[in-house]
């Protein structure tokens, strides 16, 4: 190549891709060939998704990736390698998975929790607040 | 359209005929008064001689045909034969149907599975619409016995469709508490008053506005003698009280079907 790309997420064998739709999404799974513009087969052995062909329309590119997976490689290879480099748990940290956390939960809430959820934040509203008075003040 | 056509044959039937009739469940009227099938038909339809007969008709005491009456006078034979019930002196020049009687019995209202004594519901219609509301029990009319409590948000015990009404997940703990039998339908009904002759009558007396009627004590001790459980109950939770308070409603980009209540 000429010229590196300025683009920092490929489709790749190997790229952790986060699916968004279908029965699996919200999951990762990982790319494990690529058959053709259209679609890919991922496999997601640790995460609970099946090996099957995904369209590229219905996936998201993550900065994650194997760095060393062969093209085609089964289901035991994809597992021993997501274990080694610990790419569930890098995943779970990000702040993006953090932030879809989040938001789950705060769609799982009920109304008597939402209404917690406001008084803790007023209450923080007025910690803040009356702090930032304070050091304005002296 | 259809539903004008269907008034006014309505209208035709209460006109020719009593009140409360019903005709033609199955046969289908083709023109007013007339159906689509015989009266063979219907009963061919109806298969009640399929039924099992569950009760076996009563045996009537027959009671006498005739009464032996004394007649006075003198050519009268002293004696006569009278039957018990007099024949009508005419007979009916047209055929009377004979009104069918119903014999459907209207089912108690299904009450939502979402909803059990001390669910925490939110009105949605009325003059407390927003507001969240203690679930007690359902009365025999079908409709909801709620409560504020009076003390925490100003709801009174009332009565609430469950149609307009949103059942969330909170409840609270009544224990064994249970609403006196006496607060029912018929506690809430309005106590029959004569109609004041006059508007003027109604709202003034002596050139002033009527005085407020005070609301009857025995009322507000029922009110407080319930709320005392229910009030015991909410304090269990913290925050909950403060929830209660407060009235429902919704923000910007919120919709009723993707909370989760």
């Amino acid at each position: 190549m000429s010229t590196d790309s300025n683009f920092k997420r490929f489709v790749e064998v190997g790229r952790v891709v986060l699916l968004k739709s279908g029965p699996f999404s919200g999951k990762i799974a990982v790319i494990a060939e690529i058959i053709d513009h259209n679609r890919a087969i991922i496999d997601g052995p640790t995460t609970g998704v099946t090996r099957q062909s995904f369209p590229y329309k219905h996936l998201t590119l993550t900065p994650l990736s194997l760095t060393k997976l062969p093209r085609g490689a089964g289901s035991g290879v994809i597992k021993k390698q997501l274990e080694k480099e610990a790419v569930v748990e890098k995943w779970d940290k990000s702040s993006w998975a953090q932030k879809r956390a989040a938001q789950d939960k705060r769609r799982s809430l009920n109304d008597f929790e939402r209404f917690g959820v406001m008084l803790a934040k007023k209450a923080r509203r007025d910690l803040v607040r009356k702090t930032i008075h304070k050091a304005k003040s002296t | 359209m259809v539903r004008n056509i269907d008034a006014c044959a309505k209208s035709y039937r209460e006109r020719s005929l009593p009140q409360n009739t019903f005709l033609m469940a199955r046969s289908k009227e083709l023109v007013p008064g007339v159906g689509r099938l015989s009266r063979s038909q219907v009963f061919a339809q109806r298969a009640l001689y399929k039924g099992q007969k569950k009760s076996t008709p009563k045996a009537e005491a027959d009671a006498p045909a005739t009464v032996e009456k004394t007649i006075g006078g003198g050519k009268n034979g002293g004696k006569r034969l009278v039957p018990t019930s007099k024949a009508s002196r005419f007979y009916p020049a047209d055929d009377v149907r004979q009104p069918k009687k119903s014999r459907k019995t209207p089912k108690p209202t299904h009450l939502r599975s979402s909803i059990t004594p001390g669910t925490i519901l939110i009105l949605l219609a009325g003059r407390f619409r927003g507001k969240r509301v203690v679930f007690l029990k359902q009365l025999e009319s079908g409709l909801l016995l709620v409560t504020g409590p009076f003390k925490v948000n100003g709801v009174p015990l009332r009565r609430v469709n469950q149609a307009y009404v949103i059942a969330t997940t909170t409840k609270i703990d009544l224990g064994g508490f249970k609403v006196d039998d006496k607060i029912n339908d018929s506690y809430f009904a309005k106590a029959a008053t004569k109609g004041a002759g006059s508007a003027e009558a109604e709202f003034f007396e002596g050139g002033k506005p009527k005085a407020k009627e005070a609301f009857p004590e025995s009322k507000s001790g029922d009110q407080k003698e319930v709320d005392k459980a229910v009030i015991a109950a909410v304090k269990k939770t913290e925050n909950l009280a403060k929830y209660l308070k407060t009235s429902w409603g919704l923000s910007k980009g919120q919709f009723p079907h993707q909370l989760a209540f």
